[in-house]
């Protein structure tokens, strides 16, 4: 593991690169900076994600882990830094690669969910359209398959199935998510990234979503990115945590160690003012 | 000795063809491209011609890019010769090139037509020119034609499939009537302008060359002879013309043609051929009068291979 | 035989920022545990018993020492192995057994002991019924099994939390007072349970309220103790960290 905290007091001993996981890891960021004029929204951030893992990225407000997510859905280009995924016929940094090869690899392999389902959805479609669109990109042409993926992919983010040619606009919060979720994983992404997906739903709602996601991860072990300011969140559904501050990753280990025995200052006062 | 009189040309109140020299130039050259890349939307400098824009002023303007004094141009409005925008761009055609005039499919050597393609299979001399309200296929479901243009570059495309599943769902089959989208030469897929589906398969490997062109929006695109013209479909539902094959003309009698459907006062509709040149022949033949006949893309309401 | 867990000079402090200071747990403590061993901890309250249970399984990072411990690929230090290693042993063959269920809303119990079956690949059916099976041998009533468990009574809570940490084999298993506040049933069940996986093999070391409840299972004890005074301790843990650390005994049964 690298990027470890900058060495604050009491420093545990650094840890070692894996013995034991033999898989290389599915998603390697390296060295990613990026500049928005004066403002550095990246600095030289690290990343590493094995293949069904769950990453999970707190930090406050533009802290960077926002801007992080989107690089791995390819969406913005960092000045400087790699990427790279894990998967068969793929080399070389990613962000080498031109938009429609960027298109065609996001459509297959990575899958997202936006805290703004507006980002997400198309709208004036139905949610099984939505889903199909997927599969569309992807080269599906059969109605039947397409009809048959959507609703399996709906039914599996355990949407309503009797409301599936319904449009999102017509839907709740918590269903739009589910919309996304199945539109995200209608293809069986390599990777699912998800840019605060419950942040502005109910409590409640928030619990069936997450529930959801955990069942996901546990049936289909899917890699996953979780970001979200809320610890909570970070630690029911990650197996590991990623704490970013102003652009640069202050910690990292396994979720209850950080939780439990933050290293930085930083985290302390954070996971002290969790609820 | 020179004479200022032979270096200029006399006089005259408007360049051969109504379009200037220039003018012909630049759509000749995006004709040129269009062609070379079937189904592929050229922009061009959409000039003003004597009639409003949205009456025809795309076709127009190719049209009198390739008129000569030995053309034979044939315009229709929804099949029909004698309607009055079609009968007006006809005489202003052969006015200002001396091309000659007809009604006849298989006597025309250019065809400028709005929203139907003639039932009398074209020949490889003959260019079919179809006017285009609006050229592209992506706007119903990308407003912005900046990414438009990306999707195309793209071939992405899935989104036109989304509209057909939408329709597919919401009616159990797909309603797309007119414009339906197609994929030309496996590659850009174009609006066919508001032709009905009936007349898709025609482009399909046609003999013929089509371009259609857009004045209002300023662009053209061609299909050339012998190019492939797939209407998007489903791999498992088949695409559908409209089924007009056991209908009959009330007035020419003749059968499995493109109709048009003439509501009646009982509540009862007849029904008299679209193609109404193709009508009127067949009346003459049946008074006796010694017709050649032309081959037609349909027979008994089936799509001849 | 190489032990399965090799304990060498471990130690734990915590640094709180807000004070700027130092909470020393433990230090320099090292044992051996080897397969089908059950290992007592023992101490007063706050000598760093579950501290300490927690430093194995990496909850709580250590400062000094190694835990080498004995995967089927080779011996790995858990004290500095990479996270991802971690989590890979903790979902394969360490296991940690508290007296606190984090329980997930709108889950049922039986959906939450079949969970570590699930993960490692059994059907959904099957681990259904083995986790339903797991749960009537704890003494959860039957009509409680489809039930989400944040409703539950503490006891209950933890006869679930019990069923899902026990209902796989594992090769290490930390205990952090799991018996504590069990009624008699549920405890018997549990210590049957450990004799099981005792003679299956497991290695086991455990804080236990009662350690007469499985006191045919201990093999040996290890005494945590602190040298300093208790009147004294904070100031001195201030003035001089290396005075106070945690001591260790090893006492055979």
């Amino acid at each position: 593991m690298t990027a470890q905290s900058p060495a604050p007091r009491g420093e545990a001993a650094p840890r070692q690169l894996p013995q034991l996981m033999t898989t290389p890891p599915l998603l390697t960021m390296r060295g990613i900076t990026r500049r928005f004029g004066k403002v550095t929204a990246l600095e030289d951030v690290d990343a590493t994600v094995y293949p069904g893992e769950v990453l999970g990225i707190v930090g406050e407000s533009g802290s960077g882990k926002s801007t992080l997510l989107r690089m791995m859905n390819l969406e913005d280009t960092p000045d400087t830094g790699t990427y790279e995924l894990d998967l068969p016929g793929l080399g070389g940094n990613l962000f080498g690669l031109d938009r429609f090869e960027r298109r065609m690899l996001c459509a297959r392999n990575i899958g997202i969910v936006y805290q703004n389902p507006h980002l997400g959805l198309l709208m004036r479609h139905s949610s099984s359209g939505n889903v199909a669109e997927r599969l569309l990109i992807a080269g599906e042409r059969s109605f039947k398959v397409l009809r048959d993926k959507a609703r399996e992919a709906l039914d599996a983010s355990e949407f309503p199935l009797e409301r599936m040619d319904a449009r999102p606009i017509e839907l709740s919060g918590g269903m739009q998510q589910r919309v996304q979720l199945a539109k995200a994983i209608a293809l069986e992404p390599a990777l699912l990234l998800l840019d605060e997906p419950t942040t502005g739903l109910d409590v409640s709602v928030q619990a069936l979503v997450l529930d959801t996601l955990k069942r996901l991860q546990r049936d289909r072990s899917i890699t996953m990115v979780i970001v979200s300011h809320d610890l909570g969140v970070i630690h029911t559904m990650a197996d590991r945590v990623m704490v970013m501050r102003r652009g640069r990753v202050v910690e990292q280990g396994l979720v209850d160690q950080v939780f439990q025995d933050p290293q930085h200052e930083y985290t302390q006062q954070l996971v002290h003012a969790k609820l | 000795m020179t004479s200022l009189a032979s270096l200029t040309k006399p006089w005259e109140a408007f360049s051969y063809g109504f379009l200037d020299a220039s003018a012909k130039r630049e759509l000749r050259r995006k004709m040129l491209k269009a062609v070379a890349v079937p189904g592929c939307q050229m922009p061009y400098a959409s000039r003003e011609v004597p009639i409003a824009r949205g009456w025809g002023t795309g076709g127009l303007q190719v049209t009198l890019t390739l008129l000569k004094p030995t053309s034979v141009v044939k315009v229709i409005d929804q099949g029909a010769d004698d309607s009055v925008n079609a009968a007006s761009i006809r005489k202003f055609l052969s006015r200002v090139s001396g091309a000659g005039e007809t009604w006849d499919t298989g006597e025309a050597t250019i065809l400028q037509s709005r929203h139907r393609v003639p039932e009398e299979v074209l020949r490889e001399d003959q260019i079919l020119v179809l006017q285009v309200p609006n050229p592209e296929p992506l706007r119903p479901v990308e407003p912005n034609m900046s990414v438009a243009r990306q999707m195309h570059a793209d071939a992405d495309y899935g989104r036109l499939w989304l509209t057909l599943y939408e329709q597919m769902v919401r009616s159990g089959r797909i309603m797309q009537g007119a414009a339906y989208p197609s994929l030309v030469n496996g590659r850009h897929v174009m609006t066919p302008s508001p032709i009905p589906r009936w007349d898709v398969p025609k482009l399909h490997m046609a003999r013929h060359l089509t371009f259609l062109s857009a004045g209002r929006e300023k662009r053209l695109y061609a299909v050339p002879p012998y190019t492939r013209v797939e209407p998007l479909v489903f791999s498992d539902v088949p695409y559908k013309v409209e089924e007009h094959h056991d209908l009959t003309c009330h007035r020419s009698g003749l059968t499995g043609y493109f109709m048009n459907e003439i509501p009646q006062d009982d509540g009862s509709s007849s029904f008299e051929v679209s193609d109404s040149h193709f009508g009127i022949k067949a009346i003459r033949r049946s008074e006796g009068e010694a017709l050649a006949a032309i081959d037609t893309w349909y027979k008994n309401g089936e799509l001849q291979p | 035989m190489t032990p399965v867990l090799d304990v060498e000079g471990l130690s734990k402090r915590f640094h709180m920022y807000h004070l700027d200071q130092d909470l020393h747990a433990f230090s320099g403590i090292s044992f051996r545990l080897h397969a089908g061993e059950f290992l007592l901890l023992r101490g007063e309250n706050g000598v760093g018993k579950s501290t300490l249970l927690r430093t194995l399984y990496r909850s709580y990072l250590p400062q000094d020492g190694h835990v080498w411990y004995q995967a089927a690929e080779g011996r790995i230090d858990l004290a500095t192995a990479a996270d991802v290693d971690i989590t890979l042993l903790r979902r394969r063959e360490i296991g940690f057994v508290t007296q606190f269920l984090v329980a997930r809303p709108r889950v049922a119990a039986d959906e939450i002991v079949a969970e570590p079956l699930r993960r490692a690949g059994v059907a959904q059916a099957e681990a259904l019924d083995e986790a339903r099976r797991w749960l009537g041998e704890f003494g959860v009533k039957r009509d409680l099994w489809r039930a989400y468990p944040t409703t539950f009574s503490g006891g209950e809570q933890q006869k679930v939390n019990l069923a899902r940490a026990l209902i796989l084999p594992q090769k290490l298993l930390l205990l952090d007072e799991p018996t504590a506040s069990l009624d008699a049933g549920a405890r018997a069940a549990l210590v049957r349970r450990l004799a099981d996986l005792k003679s299956a093999g497991v290695a086991m070391i455990g804080v236990f309220h009662h350690p007469g409840d499985v006191a045919d299972l201990i093999d040996r004890e290890i005494l945590l103790t602190t040298q300093r005074l208790p009147d004294e301790a904070g100031a001195e843990t201030q003035a001089a960290p290396k005075a106070a650390p945690g001591d260790l005994e090893h006492v055979a049964v």
